[in-house]
């Protein structure tokens, strides 16, 4: 079934790219002769009014057309599910390449398109590699680094030259007949296919979800690898030219001084990049809008840099990632880091999809197929092999040392998670020809192996995470109470290093940090950045967030926000939030947290709304102090109109959030909200009281008792909540442990009177223009009710015009709730849970 | 007690090294350290671990020593307040931390794992009534925070207020509205931290190489 819905869409891709396939090659041939004989005869008689230059564009136009090509692949796979989940998407990718490469070769009879080194290194794989670097969970590589490099130095250095002495013995025994390879040059094969490729692994394990240790491994070493292999190569490479009579100890001890130099050079360099970066966004307030630019462009440079001065490019790259997360993060306004953090991932999965359905192609192509038996088996057997025991024996040390010893289990995936790739298909094809007779051979080896890694291997990783039961990664969930404890845990550890005189990890990390808080963040953060530094901040802040998207988009699911509406501290939210969304939200959460509601105005239920806001209304008559707090409500819900960019066109701002009051206000808010949503559903006390700065405003206006009726019906609790809104039996425990503010009461000084609905109502409505109506008589707003506002809003920026187009709905409502029931007895307060 | 002599063969470390977990030469290391910290004297004080310069700069310094002289740490019963302790009690109250042996079954890990779990909770429950209350715990995230001068204690409440609420969310699951949450048992914060890999978290290498000359 499965096979047969890829079929189906593959033929039907098949034949949209044959068609466009079909539709270019002609194209340029034609194009060519044509362009010959308009360069002819080059006196035109006229002027012409189109003329057809595909010359012209020839090179970006098929470099856009083959991004298309390679996102459409990609389109097409992902949309079947159920073979994605048994194949790896790499795997496939590399099929729908051959497919491409079948349908080029038909054409033009030979392989017009190939992968090619300079392609892949300059312009692929830079952008993978800095966002591997860029979102490292840096802690845990760090951590973890001591292990990393063992497997990423050692480990390669022992594949290369385990596989080239292996090869190079069973070429001696004659195991692969004539072939004209010497030793050194199985040496530089070795080192070419060593490296577990960070692309391949990255494609397949980031499908398992193995636990985060083991990840972090597998890829902290194939990412570092990477760089390793890249040098390995260079260094064999010089000595294959020097030639082996020419080789004596000085030139071996010069390569591996170069070896290192040009592997720790390079991670240095990363590392000015990364600190250049940071510098530079510390100062770029007033041009926000190119801001996340300077990080590409600062990553590729550091790339750069290091290619031309032969350090290792790669490495460079991962460490500029790196060090500067941190601070960029932290330094950029919040809508660049966004947009840094996706465009970071287009480019690097467009890369890595370009890169699979390339190796894909670049395997159709007669030219380079050489077959010898022996020293493909050989090689792929040994690379199998190898791997396995170079992980064992690492490992083995490795858990002498390690606090938490990796388990067998782990070792095994680690070792069947080395997968080759691209950058060993590029290194050789790299290879010189003249120097190297049997070039041909060695590509199509390194083909070979690269799509059994990942294809066979990528099929096998996940039954056999699954049958061996290697620990998964947890599903971690935000939770605030954790990240407290590990911020406890970091604090505790070093204090007993301390105090048991060790010099430990922890007490090298907190020494570390207390450095990097007082130079680095100073020098590289911007002031007002580094408060918001913390960890379990960062988590409450992301919660609050959270919270409130959800909270909105449930609400439209449910065809409105009106399924809290027994809950007046909801309530009122959510009055709120429906209007401010569209000043503020965009601001703080992806501003697509409308789109996904759907509008179903029948669902709509007025009537317990309506019964809410005179339960409000209440409140107010009885304070006597509409005035006031009206004019606190519209202080409250009136930020400042925010530039829609619609207006006008701008190149240099988007609508940028400056005022820095504002977010921190909306922050607050939102975070009051958090816990009186908590409250009010799992407590069942009373009221909010609130723990922010806008105590005042919002105690003028607090809503009064939780009302505690299920979401679904209707009248009945119009009643009930304004009796349960002064039931005595609401009162506050003051017994208890907890005197924490926002679990009390809100012990309102205002005695409780009680009024039954259908006044309150008459009063709501008589009261016709006071300004607050404009929050507390307007229906909720369904999501249907916004978006149809929306488009008005955004044209006058007018409240009033916003009141005037909800009016003819709350006319309607009125006239739904003309005849209350008489108030029945409150229901149990836990109907809410009914 | 208390009249240990740091030849490393003494009968006594044997016993420190049964009770405790350590090897000798970890005894003998930490007793070394112990001498260091209280000037050669055989109990140690509060001021004595306060003079310790590295640890000025923790944030949660005053738990972690109150957690040194908290009786409930030690295995025999002294009588409060515990004004200073001896090296037994120190390394006691250090075995807390050694990562948890190779080869235990499952049941010892769990064993393990409770009994560090209990000494962090022990830590921030500082009333000793049995249960942390959100005075308690705000304390912690106020200490915690405190590192970070910027951030007002407003926020550290309030973070206190919601992660509260969140351990409420957790334990009870449902709750009936007049129900009222008066903080968290061990039970409850055993069942938190579940996910916690606390064997590994809460350890540290002790090592068997003395570093206190260095």
């Amino acid at each position: 079934m499965s096979l047969m819905g890829l079929r189906r869409h593959a033929d039907l891709w098949l034949l949209g790219s044959a068609m466009l396939l079909c539709c270019v090659s002609p194209l340029k041939a034609e194009v060519k002769n044509s362009e010959h004989e308009s360069h002819s005869n080059s006196n035109i008689t006229g002027i012409p009014i189109v003329t057809f230059k595909w010359e012209h564009v020839e090179t970006p136009y098929l470099v856009a057309l083959w991004v298309l090509v390679s996102f459409l692949c990609k389109l097409v796979i992902e949309a079947n599910h159920h073979v994605t989940n048994i194949i790896p998407e790499s795997a496939l990718l590399i099929c729908a390449g051959f497919i491409l490469g079948g349908i080029i070769w038909g054409a033009d009879l030979q392989q017009t398109f190939k992968l090619t080194p300079t392609v892949f290194f300059f312009y692929l794989l830079p952008p993978i590699i800095l966002d591997s670097g860029y979102h490292m969970p840096n802690k845990l590589f760090f951590t973890n680094l001591g292990a990393i490099l063992v497997y990423a130095v050692i480990g390669t250095c022992w594949n290369a030259a385990s596989l080239g002495l292996s090869l190079w013995g069973c070429h001696k025994g004659g195991a692969m007949g004539e072939l004209d390879i010497g030793l050194l040059q199985y040496l530089l094969f070795g080192s070419l296919i060593a490296a577990v490729d960070p692309v391949a692994v990255l494609a397949v394990f980031e499908q398992v979800h193995v636990n985060e240790v083991l990840f972090i491994l597998v890829f902290g070493e194939s990412l570092l690898n990477d760089g390793v292999t890249v040098v390995l190569f260079n260094v064999f490479d010089a000595f294959v030219t020097l030639g082996g009579a020419q080789i004596d100890a000085v030139e071996i001890i010069k390569g591996i001084i170069s070896f290192f130099v040009v592997a720790f050079g390079g991670s240095l360099l990363g590392f000015v990049f990364g600190l250049l970066m940071c510098f530079l966004t510390r100062c770029t307030k007033n041009i926000q809008i190119i801001e996340p630019g300077f990080i590409f462009v600062v990553g590729y440079l550091s790339y750069l840099t290091a290619e031309m001065l032969s350090l290792s490019a790669i490495l460079s790259c991962v460490f500029c990632g790196v060090c500067c997360q941190k601070y960029i993060n932290a330094n950029m306004n919040e809508n660049s880091v966004k947009t840094v953090k996706y465009a970071m991932k287009v480019f690097a999965n467009g890369s890595e999809t370009m890169i699979f359905v390339f190796l894909g192609i670049s395997a159709i192509d007669k030219t380079i197929w050489v077959w010898n038996t022996g020293f493909i088996l050989l090689t792929l057997l040994f690379i199998f092999i190898y791997r396995f025991i170079g992980v064992f024996i690492q490992t083995w040390i490795l858990n002498r040392f390690r606090l938490v010893p990796l388990e067998f289990i782990d070792q095994l995936i680690m070792g069947f998670g080395g997968l080759r790739g691209a950058v060993a298909y590029g290194l050789a094809v790299m290879m010189d020809e003249n120097k190297i007779k049997e070039k041909n051979l060695m590509v199509s080896t390194t083909l070979i192996v690269v799509f059994f890694t990942v294809i066979v291997q990528g099929i096998i990783m996940k039954p056999l995470v699954k049958w061996l039961k290697v620990k998964k990664a947890t599903e971690s969930e935000l939770t605030l109470i954790e990240k407290v404890q590990n911020r406890v845990f970091d604090h505790m550890l070093v204090a007993i290093e301390d105090i048991s005189g060790q010099i430990g990890h922890n007490y090298m990390r907190d020494k570390w940090k207390n450095f990097e808080e007082k130079w680095m963040m100073w020098l590289l953060m911007k002031p007002s950045a580094r408060k918001k530094q913390d960890h379990v901040f960062n988590v409450f802040h992301q919660l609050n967030l959270k919270d409130a998207v959800e909270y909105v988009s449930e609400g439209e699911s449910r065809g409105s926000l009106e399924f809290i509406r027994n809950d007046s501290a909801i309530i009122d939210f959510k009055k709120k939030l429906g209007e401010d969304i569209f000043d503020t939200m965009p601001d703080v959460t992806a501003d697509t947290s409308f789109d996904h509601g759907i509008v179903l105005p029948d669902r709509r239920d007025p009537v317990p709304s309506v019964s809410l806001e005179m339960h409000e209304q209440t409140m107010n008559g009885l304070r006597e102090m509409e005035d006031l707090n009206s004019h606190h409500l519209l202080q409250e819900h009136l930020y400042k109109g925010r530039k829609q960019h619609r207006h006008k066109f701008s190149r240099n701002h988007l609508t940028i959030n400056t005022d820095e009051d504002e977010v921190q206000e909306i922050f607050q808010r939102t975070m009051r909200r958090r816990l009186e949503s908590f409250k009010s559903a799992k407590m069942g006390m009373g009221p909010p009281k609130i723990i922010s700065k806008h105590t005042k405003k919002e105690q003028q206006k607090a809503p009064n008792g939780m009302k505690r009726n299920s979401g679904d019906e209707d009248f009945e609790f119009s009643e009930a909540d304004s009796a349960s809104g002064y039931d005595p039996s609401y009162s506050y425990r003051s017994g208890g442990g907890i005197e924490n503010p926002a679990f009390m009461a809100d012990l309102d000084p205002v005695v409780p009177v009680q009024i039954p609905p259908w006044l309150a109502e008459a009063e709501l409505y008589s009261g016709a223009v006071s300004p607050s109506q404009r929050a507390q008589a307007r229906p909720p707003l369904s999501a249907g009710d916004l978006r149809r506002l929306a488009p008005l809003r955004i044209s006058t920026r007018s409240t009033d015009s916003f009141m005037m187009a909800d009016i003819p709905a709350a006319e309607q409502r009125r006239d739904s709730f003309d005849l209350p029931p008489p108030p029945p007895p409150p229901p149990s307060k836990d109907g809410r849970h009914q | 007690m208390g009249s240990l002599q740091s030849s490393p063969s003494h009968p006594d470390y044997v016993d420190l090294a049964e009770k405790t977990g350590f090897s000798l030469e970890q005894i003998s290391i930490l007793h070394k350290r112990f001498k260091q910290l209280s000037h050669n004297e055989d109990k140690l004080r509060r001021e004595h671990l306060d003079q310790i310069t590295d640890l000025q700069a923790n944030p949660i310094r005053e738990q972690i020593v109150e957690a040194f002289f908290d009786k409930r740490n030690f295995y025999q019963d002294i009588e409060e307040p515990v004004n200073e302790i001896n090296f037994e009690n120190f390394l006691e109250v250090m075995s807390n931390f050694r990562p948890p042996s190779d080869n235990l079954s499952e049941e010892q890990l769990v064993k393990v794992r409770k009994e560090k779990l209990r000494f962090l909770f022990n830590m921030h429950d500082t009333d000793k009534d049995g249960t942390i209350t959100l005075e308690e715990y705000r304390h912690v995230v106020e200490e915690l925070l405190s590192y970070y001068e910027a951030l007002e204690n407003e926020t550290a409440r309030g973070i206190a207020d919601a992660a509260m609420l969140e351990v409420a969310s957790i334990t009870r699951g449902h709750m009936e509205p007049d129900e009222f949450y008066e903080g968290i048992t061990f039970e409850h914060f055993l069942k938190l931290l579940e996910g916690f890999e606390i064997e590994s978290r809460m350890s540290i290498r002790f090592m068997n190489m003395d570093t206190t000359t260095l």
